[in-house]
């Protein structure tokens, strides 16, 4: 069968359980789903269903595997790392309508969420309780607590808080047998392997979430926020390590370099120093008498490591407007070119000197200017290139600096990517970073659950063919691992 | 200090090519843990050393059979620690063993547990092969989290070889406050307590009063001191290791001991025994004559598990393999193919979690 068959076939059986707008499939109705958040791949899928109900994702499910028809679900499609692109021959399985917040328990705090649901209206739905769920990508106000999840996501507040990971007490998922299971207990663990942690960051490749329990915390009583100048990039990351190691968890901890700060400047005007080759942005939070004690001796610290100049956020709207330029740091940078690309490598935070001298020295090579923005607290990275779409061959040239800069971050002893997952993007640097033998035991637990390769397929891990003809074989200490291997 | 990778391996793989089980061994303090497994012993406990630590990076990797100790002890002088508060039950406890049962301490339900903490690891698959996974950076989500799903796996998916932990600075103050209670009031108390913006970093209910402990800066540590009823506990630290690590005098007799995982805030259960109650309630330790069903049944109710944690020969001869909480059909497959695809001859610690399919 055809995939315009099966096409027509799909449809037909769908109607027999979905109303008609909850199946798209011609081609202008496909087009707004044919990318997520990283605009540069795109694809239409064969059809694009909306399912309201977890029966009726069970059955759609059951209906593709039965006719071995890949399945990419989405969420609110804000992912950059094409963890969302849809297969031209395969389904996609938006869970848009899965919109409900089911629960909010205060005594257990808890809320039960349908995956739908934004990031931001969980925090909302728990505030008259006191509580607020405490991972918060900057994307927060769009994304979907489901995308949360399959991609792991962070945020500026993770080395306080935790990754999604952290905050995640239970999920229902929907396997491609059709089967609802529940992963992870009413409490804090749950019997058996900790398949709730395997879950969290798999990128549709194991199962689809249908529901989602997430931990909700006290909201802090109380938090301020200290901007920090420097004149030289390498000083602004030495009083980061300087914080750490005076005992201090800020519950953000963030950098911005010279062409971030000019972008989200002209962008919110926070009155950030336009000026200053680096800024931190420090948050304590906690008792006030806590954070006012704190905030001294940060700003001490701040001072002894260079700082030539300091501003304390004298109350919370300020401190907002401080946050709103980081926050707003993608989209601004996103002014100063036609299009962006954002990477997302996570390296020792001692390395970053080293790391941004070389990602300047990239960004002149192959004349694309970079911007950085930086999880300062817990080394990730986000340099954003700066490019022309419409400029014949620009792209590519993005795509191969970007790829320098994943492997650099390698290279500094790092990742690859620290919360944006892996996708289309960066699965060819998947090759450097882990060795054949890693790779072929995630191919083995995909195996477990997902037999013939229908859920998400071709994302996130690469096969061991792919790094092979790439010859981009982890290489360690200039010997090939694994010498006894084949190398197809 | 020494690196036994080599010859863990070579024993692995002719335990592999012989098809004979082995019995992963680190300081042996929690070999009483899980159901009983037979087979040659494989010792790691020689594989040890810590690999790097750099204080400011709030990373320390070590070898599996690094003593739990000298990890906590070398944290300290950099005024750091490992925030989930292992439980070692024994002065020979090695960090492979601490992450294999996955034991988190009562700093748990505020700070998080064992597999929280897991960054990366080393391990040695069923199948002979060393493999590394996850990484030394804190945040890291490239490829599937198989580092997190050692955590508690009993090394029935591979020998943990090396581990990488996020570690954070110690507390600079902790106060330990105790207020006595009827037990049908220690749970709405803690859980009351936990939904305000408290620095609170243990709750715990002994049988007669709750007891909580305060960390964080010295400012917010008495701010808060004052805003809670209860007399200080001038041994606080005392009490704390002894919940930790079993020595309170609830868990002093032989009677078969249960915990019980369960939301924080769900009601007293009505099963006979006695309890402490840990994590602000999500851990419960049930001293109990119950049988297994009665036990299980009760807490699946509430949509929690039971594990028949120590003193548990008189059941393990009438119903053997009943340590762990039964999974459901669906789960248990993806269990034993889980299993297979780490481990497919079953040699690492087969039947510690489960039955003959393990």
């Amino acid at each position: 069968m055809n995939d315009q068959n099966k096409k027509q076939l799909l449809i037909n059986k769908l109607q027999g359980w979905l109303a008609d707008s909850a199946i798209l499939s011609s081609e202008e109705e496909l087009r707004p789903y044919e990318c997520d958040g990283l605009s540069a791949y795109r694809e239409l899928p064969l059809l694009v269903v909306l399912p309201e109900t977890i029966e009726q994702v069970q059955a759609i499910i059951r209906l593709c595997a039965s006719l071995e028809i890949p399945v990419v679900a989405r969420g609110a499609g804000t992912g950059l790392s094409g963890g969302a692109l849809p297969l031209s021959n395969g389904v996609l399985l938006s869970l848009a309508k899965f919109n409900r917040i089911l629960d909010i328990d205060q005594l257990n705090r808890t809320a039960r969420v349908q995956p739908g649901v934004r990031n931001l209206a969980i925090s909302e739905a728990a505030a008259p309780y006191g509580l607020y769920y405490a991972p918060d990508p900057s994307s927060q106000i769009a994304c979907s607590i489901g995308g949360n999840v399959a991609e792991n996501s962070g945020g500026v507040h993770c080395l306080k808080y935790g990754l999604t990971v952290h905050n995640v007490q239970q999920l229902k998922v929907v396997t491609i047998g059709g089967d609802v299971l529940t992963i992870g207990g009413s409490g804090f663990d749950s019997a058996g392997y900790d398949l709730l942690a395997l879950m969290c960051g798999s990128e549709g490749m194991l199962v689809v979430i249908v529901e989602i329990t997430v931990k909700l915390l006290p909201k802090p009583e109380y938090a301020q926020l200290v901007m920090a100048a420097f004149d030289d990039v390498a000083k602004a990351g030495q009083a980061v390590g300087g914080i750490i190691a005076a005992g201090i968890v800020p519950a953000g901890l963030e950098m911005m370099d010279n062409p971030a700060i000019r972008a989200s400047e002209a962008f919110v005007n926070a009155g950030y120093p336009t000026s200053a080759a680096a800024i931190l942005l420090c948050e304590l939070d906690g008792a006030r008498a806590e954070v006012q004690q704190q905030i001294q001796k940060v700003q001490e610290l701040l001072r002894h490591s260079g700082a030539t100049s300091l501003r304390v956020s004298s109350n919370d709207a300020e401190r907002e407007l401080l946050w709103k330029g980081r926050k707003a740091a993608f989209p601004a940078v996103g002014r100063l070119a036609p299009d962006y690309y954002c990477m997302d490598g996570t390296i020792p935070r001692h390395q970053l000197p080293y790391v941004l001298q070389r990602i300047s020295e990239l960004s002149g090579e192959f004349r694309l200017q970079v911007a950085n923005v930086f999880h300062a607290g817990d080394g990730n990275l986000h340099p954003l290139i700066l490019y022309d779409a419409n400029k014949e061959g620009e792209l590519q040239k993005v795509e191969q600096l970007g790829g320098k800069i994943l492997e650099l971050c390698v290279e500094a002893g790092g990742t690859i990517t620290g919360e944006h997952g892996v996708g289309v993007e960066k699965i060819n640097q998947m090759c450097v970073q882990f060795s054949p033998l890693a790779l072929r035991q995630f191919h083995a637990v995909k195996q477990v659950f997902d037999e013939k390769q229908l859920l998400n397929p071709g994302k996130a891990v690469p096969t061991l063919h792919r790094c092979a003809e790439l010859g981009a074989m982890h290489v360690h200490g200039g010997k090939l691992p694994f010498p006894e291997l084949e190398r197809f | 200090m020494s690196d036994l990778t080599e010859q863990l391996q070579a024993q692995v793989q002719h335990a592999l090519q012989a098809r004979t089980p082995l019995v992963i061994q680190g300081g042996g303090s929690k070999s009483f843990y899980g159901n009983a497994c037979e087979g040659s012993v494989l010792s790691v406990r020689e594989h040890r050393g810590i690999v790097e630590y750099e204080p400011e990076e709030l990373v320390i990797t070590a070898r599996a059979g690094t003593s739990l100790m000298e990890i906590e002890t070398t944290l300290a002088r950099h005024g750091q620690m490992l925030l989930f508060e292992p439980p070692h039950f024994g002065e020979t406890a090695t960090l492979g063993g601490a992450i294999a049962c996955g034991f988190s301490g009562p700093r748990r339900p505020f700070a998080g547990s064992a597999r929280d903490f897991v960054l990366g690891c080393k391990i040695l698959t069923g199948k002979g092969e060393v493999i590394e996974f996850g990484g030394r950076v804190i945040k890291n989500v490239a490829g599937y989290d198989v580092p997190r799903l050692m955590a508690g796996a009993l090394g029935t998916l591979g020998v943990i070889l090396e581990v990488s932990l996020k570690v954070l600075p110690s507390p600079e103050a902790e106060v330990t406050l105790a207020m006595p209670a009827h037990i049908n009031e220690a749970i709405d108390i803690m859980n009351a307590r936990a939904g305000q913006p408290l620095p609170l970093s243990a709750a715990v209910y002994d049988g007669e009063a709750v007891v909580m402990r305060l960390s964080g800066a010295v400012q917010g540590v008495s701010a808060a001191r004052k805003k809670i009823a209860g007399d200080e506990l001038k041994q606080g630290p005392a009490f704390w290791q002894q919940i930790k690590e079993q020595r309170h005098f609830f868990f002093d007799d032989d009677i078969p001991l249960w915990r019980l995982s369960l939301a924080p805030a769900t009601l007293h259960l009505g099963l006979p025994g006695s309890w402490l109650f840990d994590w602000g309630g999500a851990l419960r330790w049930l001293k109990t004559d119950a049988t297994p069903h009665d036990v299980r049944d009760a807490v699946a109710a509430e949509g929690g598990h039971a594990t028949l944690f120590k003193y548990k020969e008189y059941w393990e001869q009438r119903e053997p393999y009943c340590v762990f909480h039964p999974l459901p059909p669906a789960l248990m497959a993806i269990h034993q193919k889980l299993k297979t695809a780490f481990d497919p001859e079953k040699i690492l610690n087969r039947h510690r979690l489960y039955e003959d399919k393990f």
